[in-house]
């Protein structure tokens, strides 16, 4: 009852720039708040009929110069806040290099992360201090939002599509992790912990959760919700993309010297710029890899026919992140950046 | 039309000249129409804020132990679906305006009174849908009906309330066309543009915005429900559609009908602090175009609703640009609220409490914001109870204070009762306490992440939400007494039959019967001074032309 508190923690660096943009603005808004409320208030008890001792002469009712004073002065400052708010929203949302990347999946009513090496874990997700985390949602039903107030950032997971955030985690804590954007009955109990190790702590805490050997892919795929975190081998996010590889049968014409059919070469995909027969250009990233496994009719590459069966329905959404690290791993792209 | 079956001893008026149940359920009279609104949103508007109620006794503890997680969110939509397409949006237009538009520019009724009787029955068949909705099992999808959550997963009658809001969109589209050619070409001699008053400047603002907004939301929804039921993908990507372009569509009306809300309201501080100030509105010309200029931006911004959603980020920050850009409108009318002050002659009556309350609590509204248009800020407090707080400072601070400052300034033109002036001021000061108690925590709530439409929340929440949740009882009892006094004032009030008993300028008040007769003026009045123009009580704002003299046998009559 008395754990009281007034404001959220401050745990990451874009979370302190925002912070201070917030106050900023709070500063603003109560600076023009206690002009506007005191200055009626007095107004009104200046001016009350019964008060006959004031002054009412000249009492203009329009003056062209207060007026622009008016509309331009707040206009200045709205300008200025517009930009200050629109810099710190491209540093969270706008593509960086140099990152650990964590994909996360969300679902009725659960956070499933999965971490480069393999690591899985759910309504919990372990970060480093001091790396810039670059987080990948994703949704399987409806739409979800993944929200940390500690560190001011928050992104829809919305089915069918990849979106992205990127912050730096500062402070070893533990931290509240919501779903805020509403998605049904148990909306309310789709939260969990952000934990943010040190770095040394973090290593040892990956080493230790690193899946087992025998967690082939397609197993712990399908069974998907499995207790986080998952146990057993230490097989890496792309191998296990590899396993799903064989399991779904992809490596019947892809990366198969010998294959039947003429192929893209996936080894050559990920980052490729990309021609399509309809002249459009696309580039080689995780929405293109997603959509071409499941709906490969969607965008055919120039030169090539469309003869890939459609996977809609198949595979999974963990599958298909582990299926597009695979991919990654093949053009020599690390995994998740350095 | 003609005849009059009236025979009682009272001045003839629009409410005792017929008094069958029939002479007002196919009345065609706006003024009849705008009581049986009023009858009917006053209801709405109790069951949705039993439904805040509800939702608030749930939350004053952090433990999801009153109801069930399904009936709590059964219980938000309830309150959200309710209050805006049944209360908020019909509020100020259907009842003020369709009572006073006509009163105000001169004229005999709107211009077409058969569709604004139309539009009160298709409003009443919309609202009877949702409310079986509701009643069959209720709907859980919130206000918003995201996809494709509400088109794929939601349980119940979701389409059965979706074509309630379709219904209650046409309904609204109904007034806003009437009152667009009513205000064009229905206005008497000599009320030209700048001299109408700022009422209806603003519902001209609002009735374009039904026009051109709720056309879209209708189809939308529409689709909706066609995605429910035949499951061709629109909206849900596992059909092939796009959840994000529901977004886009939904606020493409959503965000406007905030104005459809806010303007009305503004529209009505803008006469009650005239009328109370004795002073005529400071800037007229700039608060007249700040409503259109809303109108017009607030067009454009509708995607400062998606910054987190995946929209592309460019997109974001031209949304959040046109976003700062339409915020300064609404200071400039503040501004100028102020200016009108300034150096006038206040009377304290209840009106004006609700003006200045409005004042108060719309310029923190307002201000909040400042917070969501900005991107990064917004990113951090968007799905949070800031948000809650800061919609609610703006349509219940704002737009519910306009509306009870109309219900208590028109209430004597109306009903020939003045309502007693002790509760009255009461009521006005329990509302305001009241509402900041109950949402100023939630202020505190959202920027410390808590996220909104939750069930349950962490234990260090616990004292904010239980001040929230008090606030909302002396809140509840601040809506109620005005219900109870304004119904008991209908028998025992005092009788008001001086024309003009607040002294205030405006057709209306000078040249319209306490109540007024059913045909509004005795013949088509002639305006010949401007709106507000207090600065020389002696001369009228127009008058109503004697009827020439009938000279027989004369050639030129």
């Amino acid at each position: 009852m008395w754990n009281f508190p007034l404001v959220p923690p401050t745990a990451s660096k874009e979370g302190e720039a925002i912070s201070l943009l917030y106050w900023t603005i709070t500063t603003i808004a109560i600076v023009f708040g206690t002009i506007v409320l005191l200055g009626a208030i007095y107004l009104a008890v200046r001016y009350r009929a019964s008060n006959n001792a004031v002054d009412r002469s000249n009492a203009t009712d329009s003056d062209l110069r207060i007026e622009l004073a008016w509309t331009l002065i707040p206009l200045v400052i709205a300008m200025v806040m517009f930009g200050w708010a629109a810099k710190l929203y491209a540093d969270i949302y706008a593509p960086r290099e140099g990152y650990y990347e964590v994909f996360v999946i969300g679902k009725q009513w659960m956070w499933h992360c999965q971490h480069p090496n393999g690591a899985r874990e759910n309504n919990m997700l372990t970060l480093p201090a001091g790396r810039l985390v670059k987080v990948s949602l994703i949704s399987q039903d409806v739409i979800h939002a993944f929200s940390i107030p500690a560190f001011r950032v928050k992104r829809d997971a919305v089915p069918g599509r990849y979106n992205a955030m990127y912050f730096t985690p500062t402070k070893p804590g533990v931290y509240h992790l919501f779903c805020t954007e509403y998605c049904g009955t148990k909306h309310a109990e789709m939260i969990g912990k952000v934990v943010v190790l040190p770095e040394n702590e973090f290593q040892k805490w990956l080493e230790k959760n690193a899946p087992g050997a025998t967690a082939a892919a397609a197993t712990a795929a399908t069974t998907g919700s499995a207790a986080a975190p998952a146990t057993g081998g230490t097989l890496t996010l792309a191998q296990q993309g590899e396993q799903v590889f064989k399991a779904l049968g992809c490596n019947a014409c892809h990366l198969n010297p010998n294959s039947p059919v003429k192929v893209p070469d996936l080894t050559k995909t990920w980052g490729d710029t990309i021609k399509l027969t309809d002249g459009r250009v696309v580039k080689g990233d995780e929405a293109y890899i997603r959509e071409s496994i499941l709906n490969p009719a969607a965008k055919i590459r120039e030169g090539y026919q469309n003869l890939m069966p459609p996977y809609q329905g198949q595979v999974s959404e963990e599958q298909l992140v582990q299926l597009i690290a695979y991919i990654k791993s093949l053009a020599g792209a690390s995994n998740g950046g350095k | 039309m003609a005849t009059t079956t009236y025979t009682g001893g009272q001045k003839q008026n629009y409410l005792n000249w017929k008094t069958t149940l029939a002479s007002w359920l196919f009345t065609l009279d706006h003024k009849r129409i705008a009581i049986l609104y009023l009858v009917s949103i006053s209801i709405f508007f109790l069951l949705g804020g039993l439904a805040a109620g509800v939702v608030r006794a749930e939350l004053a503890t952090p433990k999801g132990d009153l109801l069930t997680s399904d009936v709590y969110n059964k219980m938000f939509s309830a309150h959200g679906i309710i209050m805006i397409f049944l209360f908020l949006i019909p509020s100020i237009p259907a009842v003020f305006g369709n009572f006073l538009l006509p009163l105000m520019i001169g004229a005999r009724d709107v211009a077409f009174p058969r569709l604004n009787l139309l539009s009160w029955y298709v409003f009443m068949a919309g609202a009877a849908c949702i409310l079986i909705a509701i009643l069959r099992g209720g709907i859980d999808t919130g206000w918003t009906f995201y996809t494709p959550y509400s088109s794929s997963f939601a349980k119940g009658e979701v389409s059965l309330a979706i074509v309630g809001i379709f219904l209650t969109g046409f309904s609204s589209i109904f007034t806003g066309i009437n009152f667009l050619v009513t205000i064009h070409k229905m206005r008497a001699p000599g009320m030209t543009w700048f001299r109408l008053p700022l009422f209806v400047w603003a519902m001209y603002a609002t009735s374009l915005i039904q026009v051109l907004g709720t056309p879209v939301v209708a189809i939308t929804l529409l689709l909706v429900a066609v995605e429910r039921t035949f499951r061709i993908g629109i909206f849900d990507p596992s059909l092939g559609g796009d959840p994000i372009l529901f977004q886009h569509l939904f606020w493409f009306y959503s965000h406007p009908a905030v104005y459809i809300m806010i303007l009305p309201a503004m529209g009505v501080i803008s006469e009650v602090i005239s009328a109370f100030s004795k002073r005529r509105v400071f800037g007229y010309h700039f608060v007249a175009f700040s409503s259109l200029a809303i109108a017009i931006i607030g067009f454009l911004v509708w995607g400062h609703h998606m910054y987190t959603s995946g929209q592309s980020m460019y997109a974001g920050i031209v949304f959040s640009f046109l976003t700062w850009i339409v915020a300064i409108p609404s200071a400039i009318k503040t501004f100028n609220w102020m200016a009108t002050i300034w150096k006038g002659r206040v009377h304290w009556d209840t009106p004006m409490l609700y003006a200045l309350g409005f004042m108060g609590l719309f310029v923190i509204g307002g201000l909040t914001g400042l917070h969501l248009a900005a991107l990064a800020t917004n990113v951090h407090l968007t799905d949070t109870y800031f948000v809650v707080a800061h919609f609610h400072y703006v349509m219940v601070g704002g737009a519910i204070m306009g509306y009870l400052a109309a219900l208590h300034f028109w209430w004597p033109k109306m009903t020939g009762r003045m309502y007693p002036e002790g509760w009255g001021k009461l009521a006005a000061l329990l509302v305001f306490v009241g509402f900041n108690l109950t949402f100023f925590p939630q202020f505190l709530l959202g920027y410390m992440g808590m996220p909104r439409r939750y069930h349950s929340y962490p234990e260090e929440w616990a004292v904010l939400n239980l001040l929230s949740t008090a606030g909302s009882t002396v809140l509840g009892l601040g809506y109620l007494l005005p219900v109870i006094y304004l119904t008991w004032s209908l028998k025992y009030g005092t009788v008001v039959t001086e024309r003009n008993p607040w002294g205030a300028r405006g057709l209306e008040w000078e040249l319209v019967d306490t109540p007024p007769d059913p045909h509004n003026f005795e013949r088509t009045p002639i305006v010949t001074r401007p709106a507000y123009d207090y600065n020389h009580p002696e001369e009228p704002t127009g008058f109503v032309p004697k009827p020439r003299p009938v000279v027989v046998g004369g050639k030129d009559g």
